[in-house]
C-alpha cells in the first residue's frame, strides 16, 4: 500500500473510530524516546509501522474493514444502552465532536478537521436491544461508511463481550485536506483505546490517570 | 517534599518535588515511613527498561500511614497504618476478581504503550517502574499517592515493627509466589533457587515453609550463599563449581523437582550464551540475558516446575526448548498478586514463622539512596537489602 494510500487509511480511521491526539501524543513520545528498544521490539516481531498498515483489512470490494472486540463486566443491555444513546458516542470516541440525533433512525455525525468540520447523515440499520446495533452513512456522504456493535455473553458469568466492525470507503475529495496532518494514526489502535475507554468507563467509572501527579520535571503538579 | 528521582541510565538523585496530591476520588495519599529499594529497581538504574523519563519519581516497596483519602475511598481512614503492594489493581476486572491482581485489565493507563513494545496485551499498573506499567510515580519519598486505595493497602493492626511487615510489599510475596507455583509435594520435593538476591532468600524460605524436602541455593556471592545456608539450604557456588553436574550430585542424578530462576533478566554468567546475550543487550536488540533461566531448564528434573519470580522484557532466544520439552517441563511466571498474599504472610509474621527483616543489610535515609542504589548493583559491602528511612 503507497505512503499517501496509508496515511488516507490512516486519518480516516482517525476520523471515523480516534482515539484523541492527546493520548496518541504520550504514546509517540516515549515510543521515540526508546526508538532502540522499539525498534527492536517491532524487528523482532516483524511489526514495522509500515507491516502494521499493510494487516488493514479489505473487503472485496475495497472497503477497509477495522475490527475489534472486549469484555465488559457488565450486562449487554446496560452495554447496549450505553452506545444506542448516539448523541452521547463522542464521550466514548474522541475523535467525534458531535452526533445530532435527527431522528428514531437517522442521525448527522460530525467530526473536526484542519479545513473545519467534516460531517455526514448515518442511519441505524439493524437494532437488537441488547445484542446488535448497525448503522450506515446514507448515500452521497462524504465519508462512505459503515459499522457495527454486537454484545454477547461472556461465558463463565464474565459479563459481555462486545465486538465492533467498522468499514469505510477511502474518498477523496473534502477528506483529502485532512489527510497531511493527521497521517500516521492507525484505525485499529484508535478503537482497541475507545473500546478500553468503554470498558473502564463502565466496570470503572472513571478512566485511571497520572495527568497531575508530582516529578521531578518542571511544571509537574502536585503542591509545593 | 524529598524524592528519588530516575535522572538517566546509571543515574538516580534525590530531588525536591511537589507534593502528591489526589487526582480521583478513589486514591489515598500516604506519608512513607520506611521504603526500599528492589533488586528490580536495578533495571531501572541500568537503563535496561524501556520508557523511562527523565524525572520519574521511583521506588515500589513502602509503607507509612494514611494522611488523606478521597470522598470514594471506603475502607481507609487518616491514620491508619498501612503496607502497599507494588502493583496497582482495580479489584473489579475479571483478572482481579480471579485474584489475578497484576493482570488488571484498567489500572495502567498506558496499556497502548506495552502493547507497542511487548506486542501483546499490558498487565497493571506498577508505582515507580515506567510509563509503560502505568508512569505511576513511586514511593521512595516522603508522600506517595496510592491510587484504587480500596484495594490495594492493607492495614497493619499489631505492634510489628516497619522492618518486619515492609517487605510484603513485594519481595516476601514474589519469593511465596515463586515457591507456591512450583506445587511443592511437602516432604520429597527437593527446590533450587537460582538467585540469593533478596526474593531468591524468600523463595528459599518459602518453599521450606511449604515443605519442600531439601532447598539448594544457587549463588556466586559469599555473604548470599552464608544468609542462605543460615535457613538451613545448601548452596552452590557458580563461580567454583558446575553448576549443572552439582545439581546432579545434590539430587541423585535426578535434578531438582522445582527450579526457581529468581535472577531474570540481568543475569550473568558465562559461556558464549551469556556473552551473546550481553552484547545483544547492550546493543538494545534485546531485552533480556537468560543465563540462569537456561541453567533452571537444563537442570530441572523430569516432569518438574520452572517457577520465574524474576523480571523478563522482551523477546529471548537460545532457550533449551528441546530439554524442556524431552523432560516435560511446567513453566509458571509473571508479576506477583501481592494482593492475594499479604493477610496470609502477615499472619505468618504474627505467628512468629517468619521474621522478614532478616535480609535487611543497610540502613540509610534517602540522601544516601543514590550511593546505595550503587552498593546495591555492584554487591559491595555485603549488600543485600536496603531500606530507607524518608525522615531521616
Ligand atoms: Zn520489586
Ligand atoms: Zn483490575
Amino acid at each position: 500500500m503507497p505512503v499517501a494510500e496509508r496515511s488516507m487509511v490512516g486519518t480516516l480511521g482517525l476520523a471515523l473510530m480516534g482515539a484523541g491526539l492527546r493520548s496518541a501524543r504520550p504514546l509517540q513520545k516515549i515510543v521515540l524516546g526508546s526508538v532502540g528498544a522499539g525498534l527492536a521490539a517491532m524487528a523482532a516481531t516483524g511489526r514495522n509501522p509500515l507491516a502494521t498498515a499493510l494487516k488493514i483489512r479489505q473487503t472485496p470490494s475495497g472497503d477497509v474493514l477495522v475490527g475489534d472486540a472486549v469484555t465488559i463486566g457488565v450486562p449487554a443491555d446496560e452495554l447496549y444502552a450505553r452506545w444506542r444513546d448516539l448523541a452521547s458516542l463522542p464521550q466514548l470516541m474522541t475523535h467525534l465532536q458531535r452526533v445530532e440525533v435527527l431522528d428514531e433512525r437517522r442521525s448527522r455525525w460530525t467530526v473536526s478537521a484542519p479545513t473545519g468540520e467534516v460531517s455526514w447523515e448515518a442511519e441505524i440499520t439493524t437494532d437488537e436491544p441488547g445484542q446488535r446495533l448497525g448503522w450506515q452513512s446514507v448515500p452521497g456522504a462524504t465519508i462512505d461508511n459503515a459499522g457495527e456493535v454486537q454484545f454477547r455473553p461472556a461465558p463463565g458469568g464474565r459479563g459481555t463481550e462486545v465486538i465492533v466492525h467498522l468499514t469505510y470507503r477511502p474518498p477523496g475529495g473534502t477528506a483529502g485536506a485532512v489527510l497531511a496532518r493527521l497521517a500516521g494514526e492507525e484505525p485499529a489502535q484508535q478503537l482497541r483505546d475507545d473500546l478500553m475507554r468503554f470498558k473502564r468507563e463502565q466496570e470503572l467509572g472513571f478512566a485511571p490517570t497520572t495527568d497531575g501527579q508530582s516529578s521531578g520535571r518542571a511544571n509537574a503538579g502536585g503542591s509545593a | 517534599m524529598k524524592a528519588i528521582v530516575w535522572q538517566g541510565a546509571n543515574h538516580v538523585g534525590v530531588e525536591t518535588v511537589p507534593d502528591p496530591t489526589l487526582l480521583l476520588p478513589s486514591d489515598a495519599i500516604v506519608r512513607i515511613t520506611s521504603t526500599a529499594i528492589c533488586g528490580s529497581d536495578l533495571h531501572l538504574l541500568d537503563g535496561v527498561i524501556p520508557s523511562m523519563d527523565r524525572g520519574d519519581i521511583l521506588g515500589h516497596e513502602f509503607m507509612g500511614e494514611v494522611v488523606e483519602v478521597g470522598r470514594d475511598v471506603k475502607t481507609l481512614r487518616v491514620g491508619d497504618r498501612v503496607v502497599v503492594p507494588f502493583n496497582i489493581a482495580c479489584g473489579v476486572c475479571d483478572p482481579c476478581r480471579r485474584g489475578l491482581f497484576s493482570a488488571c485489565d484498567n489500572s495502567n493507563p498506558n496499556h497502548r504503550m506495552a502493547e507497542a513494545l511487548y506486542g501483546a496485551v499490558s498487565g497493571g499498573g506498577l508505582f515507580g517502574y515506567s510509563h509503560m506499567y502505568g508512569g505511576y510515580a513511586g514511593g521512595q519519598a516522603q508522600y506517595v499517592r496510592v491510587p484504587f486505595a480500596d484495594v490495594g493497602p492493607h492495614k497493619i493492626e499489631s505492634d510489628l515493627r516497619d522492618e518486619q511487615v515492609l517487605f510484603l510489599t513485594d519481595i516476601f510475596p514474589t519469593g511465596y509466589q515463586a515457591a507456591e507455583n512450583c506445587g511443592i509435594v511437602p516432604g520429597r520435593d527437593v527446590v533450587a533457587v537460582f538467585g540469593a538476591g533478596p526474593v531468591g532468600q524468600f523463595a528459599a524460605r518459602s518453599a521450606q515453609m511449604l515443605g519442600a524436602a531439601h532447598v539448594i541455593v544457587i549463588d556466586r556471592v559469599p555473604e548470599r550463599l552464608a544468609m542462605a545456608q543460615t535457613a538451613g539450604c545448601q548452596t552452590i557456588n557458580y563461580e567454583q563449581d558446575d553448576v549443572l553436574v552439582a545439581l546432579r550430585e545434590a539430587t541423585g542424578g535426578r535434578g531438582p523437582d522445582h527450579v526457581i530462576d529468581a535472577v531474570g533478566m540481568e543475569a550473568h554468567g558465562h559461556g558464549p550464551g551469556a556473552l551473546v546475550d550481553t552484547a545483544k543487550q547492550r546493543l538494545k536488540l534485546s531485552f533480556d540475558r537468560i543465563t540462569a533461566l537456561r541453567w533452571a531448564i537444563l537442570s530441572c528434573a523430569k516432569g518438574g516446575t520452572v517457577s520465574m519470580p524474576g523480571v523478563y522484557g522482551g523477546l529471548i532466544d537460545k532457550l533449551p526448548m528441546g530439554a524442556a520439552f524431552a523432560k516435560g517441563l511446567t513453566f509458571k511466571m509473571g508479576q506477583t498478586h501481592t494482593q492475594r498474599h499479604i493477610g496470609p504472610l502477615l499472619g505468618r509474621i504474627e505467628a512468629g514463622e517468619i521474621d522478614p527483616s532478616f535480609v535487611i543489610t543497610h540502613r540509610a535515609s534517602l540522601d544516601q539512596a543514590p550511593e546505595l542504589y550503587k552498593t546495591f548493583r555492584n554487591k559491595h559491602d555485603g549488600c543485600i537489602k536496603v531500606v530507607l528511612d524518608p525522615w531521616a
